[in-house]
């Protein structure tokens, strides 16, 4: 019995081109106002690189060998792919969701529930594309990324924000409201975007600290390969990173559509 | 004078945790009907036209749609089937025009094609001027107006309308009225919960009550009026003598004390109020004809419902 009530958090969900009808709806929406949705992803990481890398950076010492405006150059990237994906399948799905009932309304066309969350998960990984794209043009331009291996963080840009999309969509499921939404966001995003190797080499923390940043911040791994492939130093190691979210990925995607059919379909 | 059954239940039971809000209900939808579902709040209709509609999984019983049982062929039931939901889930980010072309491509029709179709359904429900303002900016009334008219964007043999005119001023109500009226000329079934019963009376063909989450009468309209209620109502002020005297006048009417007014209901044939009237002057008389109203009142009582 008790395994059984497990296995359901980890049902297949039975999924379908119709998927990209909601990405669409998502898509849609976004574009209309698309001239106003690249102005705060282009001018956020400016002013860290400005403050931080520019300001800051020149009483620092280098970073596991780089400048110290060239280390957080790539971290901004990829800390862009988690802030851009987590919020848009937190707030953005459960305004969607709650507010606006246009889950309610989309589930009563041949569209399933498990198809609509899956559609919001996708949607959410490509605004993590989009923004953390921008923020990379950027740091190209100021010739803070040099290696032709920056064309593989457009990939690895749809999997980190794939990643985050779920774990969004697992807090949105069991949130009580809106305002819990702080929770997630002071406890799991801020401290990452603080620890996970993304002002400092991570191997200035702790030791025990370290190995938390490994196995349990996301954003380490992300921030790990997004520097490599922006600075071009490859190494085996990267396989570890990439592994961490190929592995946790699915599990997290399946995980959100059952808790979301959970808490929507009585 | 119907044949063809196009939904049928038949046990049907959905418990939420401890509270059962359907209570093991049979009924059939005749192709071709209107078919309404009526009931005060918390009666469990809603809940049963989300079962019909394959978004809400049964707890026991059995329900199919055009002989398709809902949990296995949902989606293609969903497809032959359009929904105007209570609550106004339009999309505020989009245009009129716009919410129903989205909605069309859930139903993968082609682009084209929804064009067409969504400039033909504005023009239906008359919101072709409002084509291209958002949905913020249409009263009440348009909104449901043009989720009718989303509801329709798949052309569904069956249409499921859940208070379709609550909160809605009278023009807005008849013309939502006239719509489902043509449409069901056109062939169309549907089924439609409200609380209104001159809406069911002017609208359905067939009705079933439901009180507590379960049917506890069915018929059309007229048949219910006369089985329960008779032909007409007589009211009068009220008054302590008045009242014992138009008891003993109708010993077997049923008599109710009403917002300080007294109305008689009897199973005698027309006119037998008109003779008592022309004898004696009671304070504010009239006489009417019942009305599903009357039956409503009768069957699911005066208590007040969450």
């Amino acid at each position: 019995m008790k395994t059984g009530r497990v296995a359901t958090y980890f049902k297949l969900p039975k999924l379908s081109y119709r998927v990209w009808r909601v990405w669409r709806r998502d898509e849609d929406v976004f574009m209309k106002t698309y001239k106003a949705n690249f102005i705060p992803p282009l001018l956020e990481p400016l002013f860290y690189l400005l403050g931080l890398g520019f300001g800051l950076g020149a009483f620092v010492q280098p970073q596991e060998g780089l400048p110290y405006i060239v280390f957080i150059a790539p971290a901004l990237v990829a800390s862009s792919m988690m802030t851009s994906s987590f919020f848009e399948c937190t707030y953005g799905s459960f305004v969607r969701m709650y507010y606006q009932k246009t889950f309610d309304a989309i589930i009563a066309t041949p569209l399933s529930l498990e198809e609509v969350i899956a559609g919001e998960l996708l949607w959410g990984a490509t605004k993590s594309f989009i923004n953390s794209s921008i923020v990379l043009v950027v740091i190209l331009l100021l010739g803070l990324a040099y290696s032709p291996f920056f064309l593989l963080i457009l990939p690895l840009s749809f999997l980190v924000g794939l990643f985050f999309a779920a774990i969004a969509m697992c807090f949105t499921a069991i949130t009580p409201n809106i305002d819990s939404f702080n929770y997630p966001t002071i406890l799991f995003t801020t401290p990452m975007f603080i620890l996970s190797g993304t002002f400092f080499s991570i191997s200035a923390l702790p030791e025990a600290v370290q190995v938390i940043a490994n196995l349990f911040f996301p954003l380490t791994h992300a921030v790990a390969l997004t520097r490599a492939l922006a600075v071009g130093r490859l190494s085996t190691r990267l396989l570890l990173n990439l592994s961490w979210l190929l592995v946790t990925t699915p599990f997290f995607f399946v995980l959100s559509i059952n808790l979301m059919k959970k808490r929507l379909i009585k | 004078m119907h044949s063809q059954v196009l939904i049928e239940a038949k046990g049907l039971t959905k418990k939420f945790g401890e509270l059962l809000a359907v209570d093991n209900i049979n009924f059939q939808v005749f192709k071709g009907e209107c078919f309404g579902l009526l009931g005060p709040n918390g009666a469990g209709k809603t809940t049963t036209m989300k079962m019909v509609n394959c978004v809400l999984p049964l707890t026991a019983g059995k329900l199919t749609v055009a002989g398709m049982e809902v949990a296995e062929q949902a989606r293609d039931i969903k497809k032959m089937t359009g929904v105007a939901p209570q609550e106004d889930n339009l999309d505020p980010d989009f245009t009129v025009f716009h919410n129903l072309i989205v909605y069309a491509r859930y139903f993968d029709i082609p682009k084209a094609e929804a064009q067409k179709r969504a400039d033909e359904l504005l023009k239906f429900v008359q919101l072709e001027e409002k084509r291209n303002v958002l949905i913020d900016q249409l009263s009440s009334g348009m909104k449901r107006r043009l989720i009718l008219a989303r509801a329709l964007i798949n052309e569904p043999q069956i249409l499921i309308l859940d208070e379709p005119t609550t909160g809605l001023d009278p023009q807005a109500r008849h013309l939502i009225w006239d719509k489902i009226r043509s449409l069901q000329k056109q062939g169309v079934t549907i089924v439609l919960t409200t609380h209104y019963m001159e809406e069911a009376a002017q609208l359905c063909d067939r009705t079933v009550i439901m009180d507590n989450g379960k049917i506890i009468e069915e018929g059309s309209p007229g048949e219910l009026i006369k089985k329960h209620v008779g032909e007409e109502v007589l009211e009068v002020a009220y008054d302590e003598e008045v009242l014992n005297f138009l008891r003993n006048a109708f010993p077997d009417a049923r008599l109710d004390v009403v917002n300080d007014r007294i109305q008689v209901f009897s199973n005698q044939p027309r006119g037998v109020f008109t003779q008592i009237l022309s004898k004696f002057n009671f304070k504010a008389a009239m006489i009417r004809d019942a009305n599903l109203e009357d039956v409503f009142l009768k069957l699911t009582g005066r208590r007040l419902r969450e």
